[in-house]
């Protein structure tokens, strides 16, 4: 492929990435040939809550092959921290002591209370069943509000199972004002059960250590080399520079794979103890319970609205399970979307509340979208009960209270200053890809026929910031780092071009975007751009990929690199023409005094020149390599509306998805393509949360859904194809215009849902439906109301 | 036990355990690491090889089940340094994107496709049931299989 400058943004360029994942030469973890590795298996507590009394390792070591059984006792000297928590939310937050290997107590099945080293995968599995651990069981907290009570303590030297209590609240009088003079108040619970994220790699852990110096090499699925490296570090007690932390290719994360998990710290302590490589990988049932879950929250929300539906005020309060412990940002999640419950409506008082809890279940943490679901789907359910309420169409009462575009930039009740936004064209063209009125006129007559298959229609709008983050609203929230992104681009000898990103990504495509953006910068073939990253050693300077942040900040760095080493490129161009560099212009990679092709230098040209060095201005270091670190001064705030057609069986309460629309606005797209797959895969997610997918826990802390028998990870029969559209309202605040797609499907969709089956069911009298909308619970609803 | 298998069109022989996974075999005995492991109850597809040119999970055949047969794993499908037709429609309707369950659920869409299931949407997103993609929500695999089981000709 030929391209010319300014021609590659903006395209479907099918992905760099592709040939190497589908003939399977792509190295995951697994994948990696490790010549006399010994293999780990970690022994879990099958308690929710239990005091080790006695482990006894004997028939374990007994078994052909295993070598060695450690216990949480006998590696208590390897750390020299706890487990890190990089987001202390509170001054007063509560954190128990946590080590990657337990030590007196299990606080949730799937706590590690020994590991065992054996020659290989089968050995350290035997003798991983063969290790005989004796528990004192203690009692187990699941219910959030149970657990709020104290009733039963997870941790005891806490005295409280209450972590921290935050708290946004600008104008408390207002609210209460807002309140007491409104028209029509609604007030809703809405729960947040808790996902597992699935990625479909498990996780993997792989250490070699040098056999003199110290110097160690960590492989890991990981979302965060970066982030990963220093806590290593800090943990273990390790000079940061003698950690080199390679994230190979990584199978899906959704935010589960963005931690610092017990298992890395764990390799990574006896790779140095045995003087030699050692490796685990995760097994499925293993990532049920010992990788993070998702959401888990206890939502009630209040709105106020005038009579003209105008909503006056909104309250919240929000019930976070943190799980056992705190892992790296557990607290900090339901805080993403602390200021995102007014939604996209111009609400003008506001109040937020956020309780975390500990329960002996495993610990919650970023899971897509991350608080921003959560929020999306409590203001977007709300919304509807209010326009029930009242007496008005479900897209009326949303038309009336968008935040208009000649308001952005919009300083948001909670603090924020939205960037860009304009949110009733969405509503709009995703209506008219479902047929909204042909449905509507549908439904009555199907209503009026007596029919038992109810037709319903939802839509909900959303918004989300995203691209994470400006550092010092990362410090005002207390987060513990930044949210930087660096990049650096250099044009090699040959006129090839060299990216260094400090994003990880785990298939979002960034080596095909970010070699768009340079080519499409230099005038060059996509193909001659390479793309590094996810190697601490490659790419030292990096924070890594979550939060639909890898475009908007790191993307917008390569950007700005790339347009550094023009602006060099310029300069030697015009030096050896002995021209004005005022007088140049860049066409087609190539600098040319400006309407004269006949002088143009291509920039493969100058990359040369810069490489030699032979003629450059007086003073000008060799080279065409600039590195740029970007902290974007705000948020982005990507926004849309889905709409979904339903139908619910009366007699089953199966419920079938008959169509799906979303019309999503990310600004700028640089592959539409890939932009399209993230809304697919996102949609897919937030649907899967509003009918399917639940992680069941009974009284005593056992999760009874571990494996994918289960747990009911979508497959393709129960799916339709889903009708995209977009409009474009670039951010303002980045070079490129862009803002974020990956979380967008999954904060749009589960809203979308739940309000089309309440839609479905309203004229039973039914108001709501709990998440998952199982055709168990959809069932005994519709009996209930036919009882009433 | 001894074991010789066919794989990808090479004679593969080697000594295993009775009790080992024909997975494992592959990965850990054989070196071809493309066949992936994603869960441990047969459930998610992303071990699926072509087993006599029919697709299996090899998690769920013994090496020893494979003893005097023929294995087709990922990494025999391209040829001669072009890409599979189903492969080129992975890759052309960006049926991918982490990568983890494309091995398997390419090898499943060309045993589906030359068992002429693959003739309309609603038959692949049957036929595709028991391979788990979490990235792509389908759609783009499903118009992948359409379009790769028509170029493989066997499309009816």
């Amino acid at each position: 492929m030929t391209a010319v400058m300014g021609t590659v943004m903006g395209t479907s360029l099918r992905r760099k990435e592709d040939p190497r994942l589908l003939t399977g030469e792509a190295r995951f973890v697994d994948d990696l040939v490790l010549p006399g590795a010994r293999w780990l298996a970690m022994v879990r507590s099958p308690e929710a809550h239990a005091r080790i009394t006695a482990i006894d390792a004997t028939a374990a070591l007994d078994t052909p092959g295993v070598e060695a059984v450690l216990t949480g006792k006998e590696l208590r000297e390897a750390w020299t921290q706890p487990m890190p928590c990089a987001w202390p939310v509170t001054d007063d937050m509560k954190n128990p002591v946590h080590f990657p290997v337990a030590v007196d107590e299990a606080c949730y099945v799937g706590d590690i209370v020994a590991v065992v080293v054996a020659s290989s995968r089968y050995a350290a599995r035997d003798g991983a069943e063969a290790v005989d651990v004796t528990y004192e069981r203690l009692p187990a907290v699941v219910d959030l509000e149970d657990a709020l009570s104290d009733r039963v303590l997870v941790h005891e030297g806490l005295g409280t199972n209450r972590s921290y209590t935050w708290t946004l609240a600008p104008d408390p009088p207002a609210v209460d004002r807002a309140f007491a003079g409104a028209a029509h108040t609604v007030r809703a619970r809405y729960v947040q059960q808790r996902l597992i994220p699935e990625a479909m790699e498990p996780r993997g852990v792989a250490v070699v250590p040098q056999p003199v110096g110290g110097e160690i090499v960590l492989y890991s699925s990981t979302q965060i080399p970066h982030i990963l490296r220093v806590m290593v570090g800090l943990t273990l007690g390790i000079p940061e520079q003698k950690v080199r932390i390679i994230a190979p290719a990584v199978g899906g994360g959704f935010g589960s794979k963005l931690n610092v998990y017990a298992e890395e710290l764990i390799a990574v302590a006896l790779a140095r103890r045995l003087g030699g490589p050692v490796r685990w990988t995760e097994e499925r049932r293993e990532n049920a319970v010992a990788t993070i879950q998702g959401r888990g929250q206890i939502q009630d929300i209040e709105l106020a609205a005038d009579a003209d539906g105008k909503v006056t005020a909104v309250r919240v309060q929000i019930l976070a399970d943190m799980g056992a412990y705190l892992q790296l940002v557990t607290p900090g999640i339901p805080l993403l979307g602390a200021f995102l419950y007014h939604g996209v409506y111009a609400i003008p008082a506001y109040s937020f509340e956020c309780t975390g809890v500990f329960t002996t279940k495993t610990p919650t943490d970023a899971y897509r979208g991350a608080g921003r679901p959560e929020a999306s789907y409590a203001i977007e359910r709300a919304m509807d009960e209010m326009a029930h309420e009242i007496g008005l169409a479900p897209d009326e009462i949303r038309r009336r209270n968008y935040i208009q575009p000649e308001q952005f930039p919009y300083a948001s009740p909670a603090g924020l200053t939205f960037d860009s936004g304009d949110y009733e064209p969405t509503l709009d063209r995703a209506l008219e890809l479902v047929g909204y009125e042909g449905i509507r006129k549908e439904q009555a007559d199907r209503r009026a026929s007596g029919s038992t298959r109810h037709l319903g229609v939802g839509m909900a709008t959303y918004v989300e910031m995203c691209g994470l983050a400006p550092s010092r609203v990362l410090a005002s929230l207390n987060y513990v780092a930044g949210g930087w992104e660096s990049a650096t681009v250099r044009l090699l000898p040959t006129g090839k071009a060299q990216v260094v990103s400090g994003t990880t990504p785990h298939g979002q495509g960034h080596e095909t975007c970010w070699s768009m953006i340079v080519a499409d910068k230099f005038g060059i073939d996509p193909d001659d751009v390479e793309v590094l990253h996810s190697d601490t050693a490659v790419s030292p300077l990096g924070l890594d990929t979550y939060g639909s942040r890898s475009l908007a900040v790191g993307g917008v760095a390569v950007e700005l690199a790339a347009q550094k080493v023009l602006d060099k490129a310029r300069l030697i161009a015009a030096h050896q023409m002995e021209a004005n560099e005022d007088d140049l212009e860049f066409v087609g990679g190539a600098f040319q005094v400006k309407g004269s092709p006949a002088s143009a230098v291509p920039i493969q040209a100058l990359a040369f020149e810069a490489f030699t060095a032979h003629n450059l201005p007086d003073g000008m270091e060799p080279n065409l390599a600039e590195q740029v670190t970007f902290d974007p001064p705000n948020f982005v705030f990507p926004f849309g509306t889905h709409a979904a057609v339903v139908e619910v069986d009366e007699e089953t309460g199966e419920i079938r998805l008959l169509d799906y629309a979303a019309v999503d606005d990310c600004g700028n797209q640089v592959n539409p393509m890939i932009v399209a797959g993230q809304l697919h895969g996102g949609i897919v997610q937030g649907i899967a949360q509003a009918l399917w997918e639940e992680a069941v826990y009974d009284e005593d802390g056992q999760l009874l859904n571990a494996t994918l028998v289960d747990y009911l990870v979508p497959t393709a029969a129960e799916l339709p194809n889903f009708k995209l559209d977009h409009t474009v309202t670039p951010s303002p605040t980045n070079s490129l215009g862009v803002k974020g797609v990956g979380e967008a499907g999954t904060i749009g969709s589960a809203p979308t849902i739940i309000n089309a089956v309440v839609d479905a069911l309203s004229h039973l009298g039914i108001r709501d439906v709990t998440m998952p909308a199982t055709p168990q619970r959809v069932w005994k609803l519709i009996e209930e109301a036919k009882a009433r | 036990m001894q074991v010789s298998i066919a794989l990808n069109g090479a004679t593969s022989e080697h000594e295993v355990e009775p009790r080992l996974l024909l997975v494992h075999y592959l990965r850990d005995v054989a070196g071809l690491t493309g066949t992936n492991v994603g869960c441990d109850t047969s459930s998610c597809g992303a071990c699926t090889v072509l087993l006599d040119g029919m697709s299996v999970k090899s998690c769920t055949v013994l090496a020893v089940q494979a003893d005097g047969r023929a294995v087709t794993t990922i990494e025999g499908l391209a040829t001669n340094g072009e890409l599979h037709p189903m492969q080129a429609a992975f890759r052309e309707h960006h049926g991918l994107q982490c990568g983890f369950c494309t091995p398997g659920m390419v090898l499943a869409a060309v045993s589906l496709a030359a068992e002429g299931g693959a003739g309309d949407e609603a038959a692949v997103r049957e036929g595709l049931e028991g391979n788990l993609c979490r990235c792509t929500g389908y759609q783009n695999i499903v118009a992948a299989v359409l379009d790769g089981a028509n170029g493989n000709g066997v499309r009816s």
